[in-house]
């Protein structure tokens, strides 16, 4: 048995509502404001598993959750390594025309939470998201 | 996510409810690009948009070209400040026609 604070399921689209309602029972004491952040991270580095880490495969994914006066998120996947902190960030300040579809998902994480932490431990992908309280 | 459209003769306007992520996006573009075939404005009330990730951005900004590139127009209202915060994060608040209050 996973601790209550613990989610570990197969990396594939049709598990993203699963991810979002263990996500949403774990901060339900947060203000809306972080809901919002923390949901939209998850999102991000959740659809960024489902079609990077284990490509053209799936694989396992554990999420934990641990609120304190911090929230501290993490994911870890045994998919090709890969950290998403030296994804070139996106200029927003270009135009329209030169703007690319896409880009955007670890800038947004980068820009919500507080830090973002990278680890690839015994074969494993660590992110580690904090967001102070 | 519930999108609901009303067409007033050539304009199209979507009601999106709810949340844009990377699993309700892909219905909206859907609806969205399906739209500016056939209507020459699109208008959308984000009123009740609870948050939108990377995914809906990529959905908006895909309606947005595609209208510029086709004569078209896409404006979105009533814009939540915890959405526009996002819109402003991302650049995207000077790239989309954004009707303020």
């Amino acid at each position: 048995m996973l601790p209550e604070n613990e989610l570990l399921i197969e990396s594939i689209p049709e598990n993203h509502s699963m991810v979002m309602d263990f996500v949403d029972s774990q901060i339900s004491d947060c203000p809306d404001d972080v809901k919002d952040q923390i949901n939209i991270a998850v999102d991000e580095i959740y659809s960024n598993i489902v079609q990077y880490a284990y490509h053209p495969e799936t694989g396992g994914v554990k999420i934990r959750i641990t609120v304190t006066d911090v929230i501290i998120l993490e994911f870890e996947d045994k998919g090709i390594p890969y950290n998403p902190l030296t994804e070139e960030t996106p200029d927003i300040n270009k135009p329209i025309e030169e703007r690319p579809l896409g880009g955007l998902g670890v800038f947004m994480v980068k820009k919500l939470m507080d830090s973002v932490e990278y680890k690839r431990v015994g074969g494993k992908n660590l992110l580690i998201l904090r967001k102070k309280l | 996510m519930i999108v609901t459209i009303m067409k007033e003769s050539d304009v199209s306007i979507f009601l999106v409810e709810g949340k844009l992520d990377s699993s309700t996006s892909p219905k909206l573009q859907e609806k969205l690009m399906l739209a500016l075939n056939e209507a020459k404005k699109i208008r959308m009330d984000f009123k009740d948009v609870e948050y939108i990730s990377s995914a809906g951005l990529r959905v908006l900004l895909l309606g947005e070209k595609t209208a510029r590139a086709t004569g078209k127009s896409m404006t979105i209202y009533n814009v939540p400040d915890r959405v526009m915060s996002i819109f402003t994060m991302t650049g995207f608040a000077d790239m989309l026609n954004i009707e303020t209050k």
